[in-house]
Formats: C-alpha cells, structure tokens, sequence
C-alpha cells in the first residue's frame, strides 16, 4: 500500500491524545459525567445517519439487561469512503479508547468490531494492539483496577454493502444472512442476540475520545449550531490532492475543491452512492446535517466526465449490494438501472422517465432499510441536475412526448 | 472426497467451532475459517458445519450465498479482487482489467487451467484517493498501472 497522502487542517481528531486517556478519565468518574461530556458536545453520529450519540448511549445504559453489547461499525462500504481505514491503521488508540468508554458507560463487556472484509489486511495489526492494550490493563478484567470489565473482539465481514446498516449488521454478528431488521424495535433494546446494543461508527468513537479527555464544550466550538465539530471528509475524484481532509461542519462544497486542488469541476457527489449530486450552481452549500449531509464521502467530477455514466455506475453497485428482501429495492434498483440502459440508448419516453423518478420517491418511503430508502437519489439528483447534457447526449432524436 | 480427507475437514471444522464457540453467532468466523484453507466450502464440510452447530444444512447454504467473499463452489488458490466502483473506473480501471486479461489468459469470473488464480471484481475497495485498486487475497494494492500488474502476478505463487 502507498503512503497515505492525509491533509491534515483542523487539531480536533489530530489534537494531542496519550493511548488509554480517555479510558483513565471515564474510570475516575460517574456514567452520567460521561453522557453529559457527549450531551454537551452535541455530536451526531459519524456514518452519515446523524442519529444524537448522548440519546443512544443514553437509551442502551438505561435499558434493563443481563447483559449489553457495543459495536464498531467498520463495515465502511459506501463507494467514496476511506476516512474508517485511516482511522484504523493511523490512529486505533481512538477507536478502541472510544469503544472501552462506550462499554463503561452503557454498563457493556463486551464489544466487536465489525470489519469489512475488504479490511482484512488490517486485522493482524488490530488484534496486535489488542493485545498490547490487555497487557496495560486498558482492556480484560478491572480495567485500571477499577470494577469494569470490557474486552474486544473483531468480527470480519464477507463482502455486502447492505451489513454498514445497523440491524443487517447485527444479523450478521448472530450468523445469520445480513438482512435488516424492521426498526423499531431498535438495537439499544432488543440488538446482539436480543440484548441492548448500541451500534456506532468507527469515527463516532474516535471523536468520543477527544470529547471525554477535553470536554463537550471544546468540541462544540467547531462546526455549526446544529452539527458540531468536526468531519473527516474523504475526498476523491478529479483533483490534485485527493486524501482524508479534516474539516469543521459548515465548510462549503467551494472550500473543499479549493482545498484538494480541483478544476474545471462539474459535479460534486455528497455521501457516496447512496447521497445527492451537486452540479455547480450548488457549490456554495454547506456540508452539514441540516444542509448537505454525509457520512464524509466527496467525489469530484470534472468536466470531462459523463453524467450518465456515473449514474450507471451507482445503479449497478446498488443492484448488486440489494440483499432482496423487500420489493421497492429488489425491482426498484433493477428498474432504475434498465431506464439508464434505455437513455444509453436514447430509446425512451419523458414519460417513462418521469415514472422512473417517481418510482425511486416511492422506493426512498417505502423501502424496509436505509439501502432503498437512499439509492434512489443519486439516481433522482443526477437526472433533475444534469437533464441538458443527460437527454442532449442520449436522446438521438428518438425521444416521443 | 476420500475418508481421510472428509475426516481431516471433520477435525478442521471441530478446531474451528472450539475456537470461535459452539453457537450460531460462529457460524461466519467458520465459514471464513475454511473458506481461507480451501477457497471454497464443499457440501461436505457445509453438512459438517451445520451437523456441528446443530443448524439445518440449508442454513448454511443460505448465508454461503448470501455474501459475496464466500463461495459453495472450487475457486483458484489466490483470487484477484479489482475494485470496479466509479473512481478507480475513472482512473483506468479498464486498463487493469485488459492487463490482468490478457496476461492470465481468461476473463473474470474465471479461474486459470491450473486452478491457481480466480478474477473477480469488488466493490469499492475503501482506496479512492489511491486508484486504481484491487486485492490479492487479502493484500491491498493502490495505484496500480498495467506495469505493475505484471509484478503483482509473478508475486503469486
């Protein structure tokens, strides 16, 4: 592997941190010290869904179980993304410190990592530093000669998108096919094996880290009102300095193609395949959860590049990655992608792709996981943003209505 | 598949189910377990599998084909995973495919006469800022061109 070509900006994930410090702060002091650090910093999680990390491990310590589980979701599959793979072999004293803090403070042993199959190149170096932790008492039994116990273990995936959503993810762990799970009822009562779980992404867990060793307040000072702190942002595509870019919510589309030497730029991809496409008179919004938001994924398109053939692209990904189970993502998916084999070939209707539209509003509501509820937008941005060039290059005059 | 091998994989899968635990929730650490030794996991060892876990055999094909990585069916000893996802396909993922092609003498999805390596495709790879990627086993390489593809083959054994 080459050397990882980071740019780093902002000292909050890159900020000064001893191995084990947060795991020495949250030993010394009450669950509730440590939920009120994550209340006040406000931060939402990390995957891309922005669910309130203080709710959830709020709900999971308050749920009523023999016992409780914490789980990692490194399971990072969206195309686009690679901040979880820095994190891991950059910095897992972030990680893995984020996770002890989570079981402590929830009332959990045990936790598991759930790494993507892609990732097995990382495992040995994980489990190494696993061990290295349980040597310094950071991890096993009475942690720091206190009362709590919590140990780690890495659960490799086999290759299926469809395992990054939280319930598919858990059915995997059970050793089941990875099928999501109707929500509610919801993983912080009824998760692993039934017990109360909370599920939270590799980055939510570093950033806890950093929350608890220097306080909710300091990281609330990064970002917007309603999305705190700081992202990683894997940025790729055409420019000059692709890599993980460390910036506060609220940087704008411009900045960040400012920052990674990017020109001539067409489109401008927020959140992976399953996230909206940008064209340039959005370029000004801000990446932020109230705005454009994303699980850090930014891919860059110049002017050079073909809409539609990135579109086919995506909608071939999530044909694939469907797990089947329910109909709007096993039909939909496969609809969405014969329609852009259609307009290839400059054999269709308006009206036939205004009810492909229609049909991917009807998969974004009626699909039972986040999988179908989101592979229609790339599908939705990219026809209503790039019409011009999408229908002057495929309609060859063939088109009727 | 002789006794001695068919007790050989019986042995295998046991040390497996010993490692992990004696419960469903083992049921993908021993599937990759023996997928890992043999690159695929026989009829047999699935019917072990599930005699093992005390699981229908179904059960165990069901979640075999479920996932991408694990396969029912014979695989060449090392598989070449190359990411298809749209930013290694803008940065010349066709080139690498051509090369692997050309060089291994079949197409994907295709394993050579001499059962040594299998083409696949993936997904993306996690590796955007460094494509084109692709995967041998599990080994990762970054910003490969269709020069370094050659190196990459005659590494494998």
């Amino acid at each position: 592997m080459e050397d990882l070509e980071t740019v780093k900006f902002q000292p909050v994930i890159f900020a000064d941190y001893s191995p084990g410090e947060a795991i020495r702060k949250a030993v010394g002091i009450s669950r509730q010290d440590v939920l009120f650090e994550l209340k006040e910093s406000k931060i939402k999680g990390r995957g891309g869904a922005g669910f309130p990390t203080a709710t959830k491990w709020m709900l999971t310590a308050a749920a009523k179980a023999d016992k409780k589980y914490v789980v990692c979701n490194a399971d990072e599959g969206e195309p686009g993304t690679f901040k979880d793979r820095f994190l891991l072999l950059e910095h897992p004293e972030l990680v893995f410190d984020g996770m002890v803090v989570g079981g402590i403070t929830v009332g959990a042993q045990k936790g598991f990592v759930y790494l993507r199959a892609e990732y097995e190149y990382m495992l040995k170096s994980l489990e190494d530093y696993l061990q290295q932790m349980k040597k310094d008492n950071l991890l096993g039994e009475n942690i720091l000669q206190s009362k709590y116990n919590f140990d780690i273990e890495i659960r490799l995936g086999s290759g299926a998108y469809v395992c990054g959503e939280e319930t598919a993810l858990i059915e995997s762990l059970e050793g089941h096919r990875g099928e999501a799970r109707n929500r509610p009822p919801y993983p912080v009562n009824t998760g692993f094996m039934g017990f109360p779980t909370t599920v939270n992404n590799v980055e939510t867990f570093a950033a806890v880290s950093h929350i608890i060793t220097k306080g909710g307040e300091w990281f609330r000072n990064y970002g917007t009102d309603k999305s705190t702190g700081i992202k990683l942002f894997s940025v790729s595509g055409d420019c000059e300095k692709p890599g993980v870019y460390e910036l506060p919510w609220g940087t704008t589309i411009s900045e960040i193609l400012d920052l990674a030497g990017a020109s001539n730029t067409k489109a401008v991809q927020v959140g992976g395949a399953s996230g909206y496409c940008y064209p340039k008179t959005q370029f000004d919004r801000k990446l932020a959860y109230e705005d454009a938001g994303t699980g850090g994924s930014i891919m860059i398109f110049n002017e050079s590049r073909s809409m539609l053939k990135i579109l086919k692209n995506f909608m071939e990904f999530f044909v694939e990655e469907s797990c089947g189970q329910c109909t709007p993502c096993r039909i939909g998916n496969a609809k969405l992608l014969d329609g852009i084999e259609k307009l290839e070939k400059g054999e269709y209707t308006f009206k036939y792709i205004n009810q492909l539209i229609d049909l991917g509003r009807s998969m974004q509501v009626a699909s039972k996981c986040g999988l179908g509820q989101t592979s229609p937008n790339s599908f939705i941005s990219i026809l209503e943003n790039f019409r011009e060039e999408i229908f002057a290059k495929s309609s060859g005059g063939r088109n009727v209505n | 598949m002789d006794v001695l091998e068919k007790n050989s994989i019986t042995e295998e899968i046991t040390g497996l189910i010993e490692q992990f635990g004696r419960d469903r929730s083992s049921l993908l650490p021993v599937l990759q377990g023996v997928q890992r030794k043999h690159q695929h996991i026989s009829d047999f060892a699935q019917q072990e599998i599930a005699r093992l876990l005390d699981i229908h055999p179904v059960e165990v094909y069901s979640v075999i084909s479920f996932y991408s990585f694990l396969h029912s069916k014979p695989k060449g000893r090392n598989t070449i995973r190359l990411c298809k996802t749209i930013i290694c396909d803008l940065l010349g993922k066709n080139e690498i495919e051509e090369a692997l092609e050309r060089e291994l003498g079949i197409k994907f999805g295709e394993t050579t006469n001499d059962k040594n390596i299998t083409l696949e495709y993936a997904n993306c790879l996690g590796m955007c800022d460094q494509g084109p990627a692709l995967i041998v086993n599990e080994r990762v390489y970054t910003k490969v061109t269709p020069q370094k593809v050659i190196e990459i083959l005659n590494g494998i054994n």
